[in-house]
């Protein structure tokens, strides 16, 4: 007997939930609790008065599974919202990520040219080395990753995915 | 304002929340609660032996009156003890608030005596949990806990209180109704959903009402509307184990329970149905069967008030997110305007009446053994003719089966088993809480040899408070349940599943001052259930019955509702991979 797997989409879930202690265990828990799958996930503050966080979640699963994932996390007590980016219209999706590239000479000045191209910033320099500061969707990002590791990678820090709604409106 | 102590803050918010039981085992990080109940006028502190026993009786407790049942442990062990009663509930369904102590604040995270992250541990398992750091928050969390434990779909709910907690004071004013932030439950049907509903009602030539454990959730009143909306259409109405007692067994239109080991007609109406209305009931795997095989000719109304059970394992036509109870209501009214009257079924009954032809919950008496199933045929005659009220709880195996086929229930909370979770040495201490709830009722706990003894400890919680519960065993001494499934599936190769050195039942009583009483054979089937039942005080059974009965009729695990198996004779003792991998 072997183990059969379905076909997967991927989502984009926005979440606002209030802010209290334990909510990221409470939602992180939930997914691996119940087998769904996590691309990644960004939690931050965004009000005034610090009562709601906004939780994006980038995941895959069948379009079966996406919808329970939506009704679990909406049954949860502190959350006040799901929002599933990905079904609602059009939407901005972007990600930061710093990149550490370390050349001397010709691969230097490559890195910087590259970092032209993706409008990449330089955020730390040494004379071997850049830190760069890349935003955008997350295949951008991971062409410059691949393009720099080429050149001579270091190490990436990269902090998820967080997206809006197109348009003057709430989602 | 003076000021209180956490523990009294606590212990007057269970008072002005109607609390009148708590059940429970003192530790040291929950003294300063248990000096605050000290001779308490109102509240009724119930001492178990275990700490699961206390979550098991909170729900007994609750099953049988549709209140919360309320249970007070210490930190660490008794925390952690109590995490199989809290994922019962939470499978169940179940209102419950634990509340459980917690080392001082300053100590948490250290590895203190008695520490355990009961947050972190119960999260999954609970509705939702507290860990409360400030007395002043006392109030508006244990108000709050209750709310969310008893509304929507109702559930466990964990507060977990450091002893500091427990003694630092803050003022108390009792907390007014409130309107949470971000929990707002179903409630009121959507009319257009309603509408819907009516319309494939009144199309429907083969429907079937699927009914579950929300229409005693969602009070009597549900149980009314059900019998309501059953004599309207004219639909049959089969139930989960779940929802046993919503609908009379004695009514002409009650099916049986459906789903593994449910009944022929039950299972075969669904499989033919043309509309299934389901009815506070979530299409568990023990009900479908092969999920691709399941109900093939239907449509599918599911009236939820979770709307997470929607679309998880079958998807439906029209979801209806509501109480079950209202929805019903609303239904009705709608068939009502629109003028319905009863349609004819009479073809649809005469094909149920066949598969009822086929008597799928018939056995054989025995000469020398007693049937287990003729066991619980006579227990519930014997109850009938009482004519008191009674309460039927079960631990979990072929006994809890059996029961459910051959033990008839007319009215909802009267019949308390652990469905979702299957917990065995849930039975016994839920016999105990719904005895404390019910004084004057007549409560049997039916086991099995081997379910009894995980929870047995709790004979001398039965004896300290003179609570006249029954426990009726039917020893076969076989985990029965687990040897079925041997014979099944591995060739009757017996791993680990005879109940060896068990112990004499009936001295075992008696040390804790019960009655104990033996049955050997048919000829003192019914007069020792007569004894049982007019003995006054805890009384054991140990009822000895046919070692090697199974129960049937049983869907096998992968298979289809049409596959059936009537009786011993249609088991071919192995099973595929894919079926072998299946629960």
């Amino acid at each position: 007997m072997h183990i059969r797997e379905e076909q997967s989409e991927r989502h984009v879930l926005s979440l606002t939930v209030t802010n209290e202690a334990g909510i990221l265990a409470r939602i992180a828990g939930l997914f691996s609790a119940r087998g769904y799958n996590i691309e990644s996930l960004t939690v931050a503050d965004i009000g005034t008065d610090h009562q709601i966080s906004r939780i994006t979640v980038v995941t895959n699963g069948p379009p079966k599974v996406i919808d329970q994932i939506i009704a679990q996390l909406d049954r949860l007590v502190p959350v006040h919202r799901v929002v599933d980016l990905t079904d609602n219209g059009p939407f901005v999706e972007r990600e930061l990520a710093l990149v550490k590239v370390a050349g001397t000479g010709d691969d230097r000045i490559e890195a910087l040219r590259i970092a032209d191209v993706f409008r990449a910033k330089v955020v730390d320099t040494t004379i071997g080395s850049f830190i760069f500061e890349i935003t955008g969707p997350t295949d951008k990002i991971d062409s410059f990753v691949a393009l720099m590791r080429q050149i001579g990678l270091v190490e990436v820090g990269r902090t998820g995915v967080v997206g809006l709604v197109r348009g003057g409106k709430e989602a | 304002m003076a000021e209180r102590s956490g523990a009294d803050i606590l212990v007057q918010c269970l008072v002005d929340l109607g609390v009148d039981t708590v059940f429970g085992y003192p530790g040291g990080a929950v003294l300063p609660i248990y000096d605050a109940i000290y001779n308490h006028p109102t509240i009724k502190h119930i001492l178990v032996r275990h700490e699961q026993g206390a979550t098991h009786m909170a729900e007994g407790y609750a099953r049988s009156t549709g209140k919360p049942g309320v249970v007070l442990v210490t930190s660490g062990p008794g925390a952690t003890n109590a995490v199989t009663g809290i994922t019962d509930a939470l499978m169940d369904s179940i209102p419950m608030i634990v509340i459980t102590g917690q080392v001082p604040t300053q100590l948490i995270g250290t590895d203190a005596f008695q520490e355990a992250d009961t947050v972190g541990i119960t999260r999954h398992c609970s509705k939702h949990n507290y860990l409360v750091k400030d007395p002043g928050r006392l109030a508006p969390v244990v108000h709050e806990a209750f709310h969310i434990a008893t509304t929507g779909r109702p559930g466990p709910v964990v507060i977990d209180i450091p002893k500091n907690v427990q003694i630092a004071t803050a003022p108390y004013t009792r907390p007014e109704g409130f309107e949470h932030q971000s929990y707002r439950p179903a409630s009121a049907p959507d009319a257009v959903a309603i509408d819907a509903a009516v319309e494939m009602i009144l199309k429907a030539d083969r429907p079937i009402l699927y009914t579950g454990g929300g229409v005693i959730n969602s009070g009597p009143e549900a149980a009314t509307l059900l019998r309501e909306l059953a004599h309207r259409t004219g639909a049959p109405v089969t139930s989960t184990l779940m929802g046993l007692g919503a609908f009379p067994a004695t009514d002409p239109s009650w099916l049986g329970m459906l789903g593994m080991h449910g009944t022929y007609e039950a299972n075969l109406a669904m499989n033919q149905a043309d509309l299934i209305v389901c009815l506070g009931a979530r299409f568990d795997d023990r009900v479908t069967g092969r999920l691709d095989a399941f109900a093939p000719h239907s449509q599918k109304i599911h009236v939820d008030i979770d709307r997470s059970s929607v679309n998880k394992t079958v998807a439906v036509d029209l979801p209806v997110i509501a109480d079950v109870g209202r929805a019903m209501a609303a239904i009705i009214a709608g068939l009502d305007a629109r003028g319905y009257t009863k349609p004819d079924l009479s073809e649809w009954w005469a094909r149920i009446d066949g598969w009822r032809a086929k008597n799928s919950l018939g056995y054989d008496d025995g000469a020398t053994e007693i049937m287990p199933q003729r066991a619980i045929a006579d227990l519930y005659k014997a109850t009938l003719a009482t004519g008191k009220d009674t309460i039927i709880t079960t631990e979990v195996g072929q006994h809890q089966m059996w029961a459910a086929q051959h033990f008839g229930f007319d009215a909802p909370n009267k019949w308390l088993t652990s469905g979702g979770l299957g917990t065995m040495g849930y039975g016994f201490p839920a016999a105990i809480g719904a005895q404390v709830a019910n004084p004057d009722s007549l409560v049997i706990c039916i086991a099995g040899d081997a379910s009894i003894q995980m929870n047995i400890q709790e004979l001398g919680t039965a004896t300290q408070y003179r609570l006249p519960v029954k426990i009726f065993i039917l020893n076969n001494e076989y985990m029965g349940m687990v040897r079925q499934w041997q014979e099944l599936t591995y060739e009757s190769r017996y791993s680990n599943s005879y109940s060896d050195s068990l112990p004499d039942f009936v001295k075992l009583a008696e040390a804790y001052g019960w009655t104990g009483i033996r049955i050997e054979g048919p000829q003192e089937l019914e007069a020792g259930i007569r004894q049982m039942i007019e003995t006054p005080g805890p009384v054991l059974v140990d009822c000895r019955v046919a070692k090697l009965s199974n129960c049937f009729p049983m869907i096998p695990s992968g298979a289809a509702h049409t596959e059936m198996l009537l009786d011993p004779s249609q088991v071919k003792g192995s099973m595929s991979d894919e079926a072998k991998a299946l629960v």
